[in-house]
């Protein structure tokens, strides 16, 4: 057992290869051979056409910051913080995901929406990596 | 579509309204005792008695026959809709739908939550494999301030909306308060302590956030025919709406806009045939200070990206020309953790002109707007003192 203070996601078969991918820093989504579409989080339903007709693949992993907030009274226990920055990023793909960013000051000024975001994995336990996003051309 | 709503605005009445003997920080009372003895209260202010119910309408996170047990109900009609805090307002519209059709005839609506003490309170209802707890988080969402803090980011960086403006709201909030002997926040209260208070969710401050109390609070429902013969002066129900786009607020569809607000509103008002300047009063949910400035927009009370502007200057306050959250709202009246109930309760009394010092002079028709999950969904009613 890790002592990991935060929740770590529980994959359910819908979801599992997407956690599994992060495992191995790759940025997998769920997408739609009916409609074309990608989605996310991952379901067994495209959430556009709701065709079962799905398929992973590997994206980009580049997008833009959509919105943040600058959380200061947090998830008791939360390791990036407080303060860390909670965010939405809308991947160059379409979907959106929650992440944090990180790579920056937790603080807005050091923050702007519409900013180019890349993903970077944290490996927070042996057997879970969380897909974070840092600002493009970071190290 | 429009025609066949229109046929229903009027047909049903709230009869009764009632809260719990006391609200605020509430060890010795758990949840069901708050939904009984604001039951009890309400159905007191109708002059109706328990063994006329017979539809139960309830939201939370147990089930709505759990209440009608608790309460020794056995209602023939059961709906426990949870939409979030809007439930009840929705409970409304569901309360009509059933009395026309003629299955149900006295509806019972009731709200009860310890939602600081949490006594008798159900455990989370997330499972670890959730996926709330699988994408939302481990990244460290942290309850209801962190969530609207992204909306109201979005929200600035779109139409320029500003801290001030959303401290505007809470100050004009608090004006009704302390006008309210019940409110729990009644101290006067400047921009500038909103402000300076501690931050908690950027650009969130304290003072922009909701009470959490224990509160309850419940209403009667029943055709305008019976209405007429009960006790108080029926409040006709004029238009009803309600919507669901989202739950997480990850999948909220736009962070600046408040969609299920937009859907649920233009139902009410299609329904109501009344327009935006026909309403006296308004009781908008106000978890938050962005959440009621993304609602006047939504549902059409100013333009798009106006909603910061609008509620500046008092506009909302006490002697302003557009009198919203008259109890003094979820910021500085109570809020239990499902808010739509008080404002229920309170378009009620403010159409019955009981408010006292607080009273909107001649307020003949209220908008009762509801919030539920993070912009997840929305529940509009318009009511009135006479039925069209």
């Amino acid at each position: 057992m890790s002592d990991y203070a935060a929740p770590l996601p529980v994959p359910t078969p819908e979801s599992r290869p997407f956690w599994d991918a992060a495992r191995r820093h790759e940025l997998t989504l769920p997408c739609c051979r009916r409609c074309g579409k990608f989605h996310y989080y991952p379901r067994a339903a495209c959430p556009f056409c709701l065709s079962g007709d799905l398929d992973w693949r590997r994206v980009s992993g580049r997008g833009r910051l959509h919105t943040f907030t600058v959380v200061h009274r947090g998830a008791r226990g939360f390791p990036l913080g407080p303060p860390y920055v909670l965010a939405v990023v809308e991947l160059d793909e379409g979907p959106r995901m929650m992440t944090n960013l990180v790579g920056v000051t937790p603080d807005p000024a050091s923050v702007r929406i519409g900013m180019p975001v890349e993903v970077t994995f944290a490996d927070v336990t042996a057997e879970v990596a969380l897909p974070h996003f840092r600002p493009a051309g970071g190290a | 579509m429009s025609r066949e709503l229109r046929r229903m605005r009027g047909r049903v009445a709230i009869v009764g309204a009632g809260e719990s003997d006391e609200m605020g920080k509430l060890p010795h009372k758990s949840a069901f005792a708050l939904h009984a003895e604001s039951a009890r209260n309400a159905l007191a202010d109708a002059g109706l008695v328990k063994d006329d119910v017979d539809a139960v309408f309830s939201a939370g996170l147990w089930m709505a026959s759990e209440t009608a047990e608790y309460m020794g109900i056995r209602p023939r009609y059961v709906d426990g809709t949870q939409i979030g805090g809007c439930s009840f307002i929705a409970h409304v519209q569901h309360a009509m739908a059933a009395i026309e059709a003629g299955v149900c005839e006295v509806a019972l609506i009731t709200h009860g939550e310890s939602g600081a003490s949490r006594v008798g309170m159900p455990g989370t209802r997330f499972g670890p494999d959730s996926t709330r707890l699988q994408f939302e988080a481990p990244f460290g969402l942290a309850g209801p301030p962190t969530g609207y803090a992204l909306a109201a980011a979005r929200h600035m960086h779109e139409f320029g909306t500003t801290s001030e403006q959303l401290a505007e709201l809470a100050v004009a909030t608090r004006k009704w308060a302390q006008l309210n002997p019940r409110a729990a926040m009644r101290d006067p209260l400047t921009v500038a302590d909103v402000l300076a208070s501690r931050m908690i969710s950027w650009p969130l401050h304290l003072l922009d956030c909701c009470l959490v109390t224990d509160a309850g609070g419940a209403v009667v429902v029943t055709s305008a025919e019976r209405a007429r013969d009960l006790r108080q002066k029926p409040v006709y129900v004029l238009g009803t709406g309600e919507a669901s786009t989202h739950v997480m607020v990850s999948q909220m569809p736009d962070f600046a806009r408040w969609e299920a607000a937009r859907m649920s509103a233009e139902r009410a008002f299609a329904m109501a045939g009344v327009t935006h300047a026909d309403v006296d009063v308004a009781e908008f949910y106000d978890a938050f200070t962005i959440v009621p400035i993304m609602g006047l927009e939504a549902t059409g009370f100013c333009k798009e990206g106006e909603g910061g502007a609008f509620v500046s200057g008092g506009r909302t306050a006490p002697g302003g020309d557009f009198p919203m959250n008259t109890n003094g709202g979820g910021l500085s009246y109570t809020h239990s953790g499902m808010y739509g109930m008080f404002a229920l309760v309170e378009a009620v009394r403010q159409l019955r002109g009981e408010c006292g010092p607080r009273q909107v002079k001649d307020a003949r028709i209220a908008v009762c707007h509801g919030l539920g999950g993070m912009f997840s969904a929305a529940a509009t009613l318009l009511a009135g003192t006479e039925a069209p």
